[in-house]
């Protein structure tokens, strides 16, 4: 028998605090029925869960530093972004297409899905609740220099603003540009300064002074 | 199967409102801008969305607008572009 300090019925019971909504019910249900005729395995699901848990802004992050060093990279990127981040083992899967765009000193794309919330996730994981907020899918069409400057990112009037709305089978990927002062620096020291956002388009990659 | 629009080409997004799932938003119905890019040819979503096969393939264009034509008070510098991927269905010469 062994000693403890606190007695066990100290703890509370662990508990479910929310119910689970409409569509959680509807896709467990899905899920369920999908399982029992045999389409999928319960592994399968779980396998594929883990996959898309396991998909971080970091392989961005590679993808960008690797077109910041090897510009012979980068226009493979540009042509076939899908071919180019396979190269570096990245596995984007069979449905979408990935497309790279640059931004530069003359130029600042940003992306948005208006329509729902497409996002390159074999690349980024799972989008921030605020790409899918109404307000930012609504606002940033109409108003992106606006919202742009609510994310802290001044756009200087002679630079080309572009929207980019996913609305099909495209996926985009924003290739921030490189911040001055990082020359020299290593692959690994550079992809820690390409963040989510700057993926997104809604921020510039971090100097090296703010990493 | 060829595709209908080069890049460079003028474009209408045609205006309708079909029921069931689409995917060309409100917005940009009406609307001209040209075609940028021709990305390949996919599955029709408005067919997939219900079980269908998405057959016969619909040619994807990624069409570009200036703001300006999109929005009557853009209020930003008029070179500023909204690029939108449309399927060829929605889209007709302008």
């Amino acid at each position: 028998m062994h000693e403890h300090e606190h007695t066990h019925d100290a703890h509370a019971a662990i508990t479910e605090k929310n119910e689970l909504t409409y569509y959680e019910k509807r896709v467990y249900a899905i899920q369920s029925l999908l399982v029992e005729k045999g389409i999928v395995t319960a592994d399968e699901v779980r396998r594929a869960v883990e996959d898309m848990d396991s998909r971080t802004p970091a392989l961005g992050a590679k993808v960008v530093a690797r077109a910041w060093v090897d510009p012979a990279f980068k226009a493979r990127l540009l042509a076939d972004a899908k071919a180019a981040v396979a190269e570096l083992g990245i596995d984007t899967g069979a449905l979408s297409t990935l497309v790279a765009v640059e931004n530069t000193e003359k130029l600042h794309n940003v992306v948005v899905c208006t329509l729902c919330s497409c996002y390159p996730r074999s690349i980024l994981g799972v989008p921030p609740d605020w790409y899918k907020s109404l307000h930012y899918r609504s606002r940033v069409v109409v108003d992106p220099r606006g919202v742009l400057k609510e994310f802290g990112l001044e756009v200087e009037p002679n630079v080309e603003v572009r929207v980019y709305d996913s609305t099909a089978d495209m996926r985009y990927l924003i290739i921030p540009a490189r911040p001055a002062g990082t020359e020299g620096m290593s692959e690994e020291a550079l992809a820690r300064l390409v963040t989510r956002d700057s993926m997104i388009g809604v921020a510039r990659a971090r100097r090296p002074s703010e990493s | 199967m060829s595709a209908k629009f080069k890049p460079g080409d003028k474009v209408r997004v045609r205006v309708g409102s079909p029921p069931g799932h689409l995917r060309t938003p409100h917005y940009i119905q009406g609307k001209t801008g040209s075609v940028a890019a021709v990305h390949g040819t996919f599955r029709n979503p408005e067919s997939l969305a219900y079980g269908g096969d998405g057959l016969p393939k619909q040619f994807l264009y990624l069409v570009c607008f200036e703001q300006t034509q999109v929005w009557e008070q853009y209020p930003a510098s008029r070179q500023d572009r909204l690029l939108i991927d449309i399927y060829e269905h929605w889209l007709e010469p302008a």
